[in-house]
């Protein structure tokens, strides 16, 4: 049985006088203990899909079942067996650490003691600061507590909207290394994220634009079909060197990418002489064919879309 | 060639920069110089304090001790004449989502003293540069993150000031609009702008003239991009980033 199965599942919302189609008809599955990611900037769909999975909205049209359960009939069976985080800290700001598991270990009839195992490695963090208000407590520390509030209960199903926003790079690295223990546990997890690099550490990802799935693959099948010819280049002046590969005849994109820039070709026609021919008063220019990643493969299918 | 040197008109100068809180300094002692027309990447973990220090830069918190000065302006004594000289944008910060774009175009040109005429010319050449031409009697939240980070920005430029603050301005920004919001800040500099950038994205991190790290409220390394992966022996600025800042003893609480 799959984790979870969708099958054309969309949602709108009305705006002023626009509808604005939120979740296109998407249909996928994802196996059990899967680490699945939802990753797209903010607008993309992503909060919708997770909040239609979780049975807080109803789809406009289509079917998905969660553990087995249908969002619609079974929407109770749903809530007791899936945990989940939103992007928003919802947790109580003026109950304690302490106070706060308790009180969703109560929730979902179990007690904080039977599921510790679970939570352990997070827990031990936050135990110092068991008597602090929640709402007192730094945004790592209240991440890692809204996530020991969504394990509490042992759910099948993590669902996480966007656990990483606005965290740094240290953090983050962290949390992504409790999800890859928890999944050892057997927890299907479906996390959201902005980061497109954050996709490498996903078993599959889903890219996702304008409510719309732009590749649904693990991420090295992603990059394998990459189909174009993407060169790396670089030189003294970064910002007039880009200008002028824009104007380029024969490259289709140029745009900054870390200590480079990436060029996409139209075709293979067009050689790195050719290029550098036609470049001006750049010094220190070093340009080679480069590997993409990730968020090459978003930017081309964004701009393909 | 000192005197050359000592002669430099600096954007931001900052030397033994403090701030305690009780027992507790947020920011100890640091200290650079940023020229003007430089783009300087602030970076350092959550609570490594960069809030702390952007807030006494934008003349918002008086600092504990040490010496700074922004456009000219000394940050104990002259607060409110660096209000003026800067621009501020922030992720969080975004503009009145319940009025037009033109409506905040307006409203900010106003607030900054910018007579009649200059706010009729400058919204025109802003909505222009931004294709926003058709979208100007929209509301700003009905826009596209995207686009209302670049208005945004391009609002907080509208008095011209010398030195812009930008706080994360590409969380959650879809990766194209981010790069597309970095040739404005290339630009912005070239026209002589100083840009003092915070960012969890560390590819922009190498976007930056030079970049800062803070640890534990003080600055662990500064430099170029390139110097600080020679000295950090590291092949990209995450690496650097997440080399210094796993060196943190200070709780982020």
């Amino acid at each position: 049985m799959k984790s979870i199965s969708v099958e054309n599942l969309s949602k709108s919302f009305v705006n002023g006088k626009e509808i604005v189609e939120a979740v296109k008809p998407l249909s996928f599955e994802i196996d059990k203990a899967e680490l699945f990611g939802f990753i797209g900037p903010d607008g993309a769909g992503k909060t919708t899909l997770i909040r239609m999975l979780t049975t807080l909205i109803l789809a406009d049209t289509g079917t998905a079942t969660v553990d087995g359960f249908d969002v619609v009939n079974d929407y109770t069976e749903i809530r007791k067996r899936v945990g989940y985080m939103p992007g928003k800290f919802s947790l109580y700001q003026d109950l304690s650490v302490q106070e706060n598991l308790e009180f969703f270990a109560t929730i979902f009839q179990t007690t904080v003691k039977e599921n510790y195992h679970l939570i352990k490695d997070i827990y031990d963090q936050l135990a110092p600061f068991a008597n602090r208000p929640a709402g007192k407590l730094s945004g790592g520390m209240k991440q890692k507590l809204a996530l020991c509030c969504a394990l509490i209960h042992k759910p099948t199903v993590l669902f996480l909207d966007e656990p990483t926003t606005g965290v740094d790079a240290v953090s983050r690295k962290e949390f992504w290394e409790m999800l890859k223990r928890l999944k050892e546990q057997g927890i299907t997890i479906l996390v959201s994220t902005p980061y497109m690099d954050e996709a490498s550490l996903c078993d599959r990802v889903a890219l996702m634009q304008d409510g719309k799935f732009l590749r649904i693959d693990t991420p090295s099948q992603i990059i394998k079909n990459y189909s174009k010819t993407l060169l790396a280049i670089k030189g003294k002046e970064m910002f007039p060197l880009l200008q002028q590969l824009k104007q380029i005849e024969g490259i289709a994109m140029a745009y900054p990418f870390g200590e480079h820039h990436h060029i996409v070709l139209h075709k293979d026609t067009l050689s790195i002489d050719q290029i550098k021919s036609q470049l001006q008063n750049i010094q220190e220019l070093e340009i080679k064919s480069a590997k993409p990643d990730i968020e090459d493969c978003f930017i081309y299918a964004m701009q393909n879309n | 060639m000192k005197s050359s040197e000592e002669n430099i008109q600096y954007a931001i100068t900052a030397k033994n920069l403090a701030k305690a809180f009780g027992e507790f300094i947020a920011v100890d002692h640091i200290s650079f110089n940023i020229k003007q027309g430089e783009i300087f990447g602030f970076l350092g973990a959550n609570g490594a304090g960069k809030t702390t220090a952007i807030r006494i830069l934008c003349g918002l918190s008086r600092p504990s001790s040490g010496e700074a000065t922004v456009a000219g302006f000394d940050v104990f004594t002259q607060p409110e004449s660096i209000k003026k000289s800067i621009g501020y944008m922030s992720q969080k910060f975004s503009l009145y989502e319940d009025l037009t774009v033109i409506e905040n175009i307006r409203f900010y040109a106003g607030i900054y003293g910018l007579s009649d005429k200059d706010i009729k010319e400058k919204s025109a050449h802003l909505l222009k540069h931004l294709h926003l031409d058709h979208e100007k009697d929209k509301l700003v939240g009905s826009l596209p993150l995207g686009w209302k980070q670049k208005l945004s920005f391009s609002i907080a430029l509208i008095h011209e000031p010398k030195i812009v603050f930008l706080d994360e301005p590409t969380g959650g920004v879809d990766p194209l609009t981010r790069r597309e919001f970095w040739e404005m800040i290339y630009e912005a500099s070239q026209r002589g702008t100083t840009l003092f950038v915070t960012t969890h994205y560390m590819d922009e991190a190498e976007y930056c003239h030079r970049v800062s790290i803070m640890v534990d409220g003080r600055i662990a390394a500064l430099g170029t991009p390139a110097e600080l992966k020679k000295e950090f022996d590291a092949e990209s600025m995450s690496d650097v980033f997440l080399h210094l800042a796993r060196q943190a003893t200070r709780q982020a609480d």
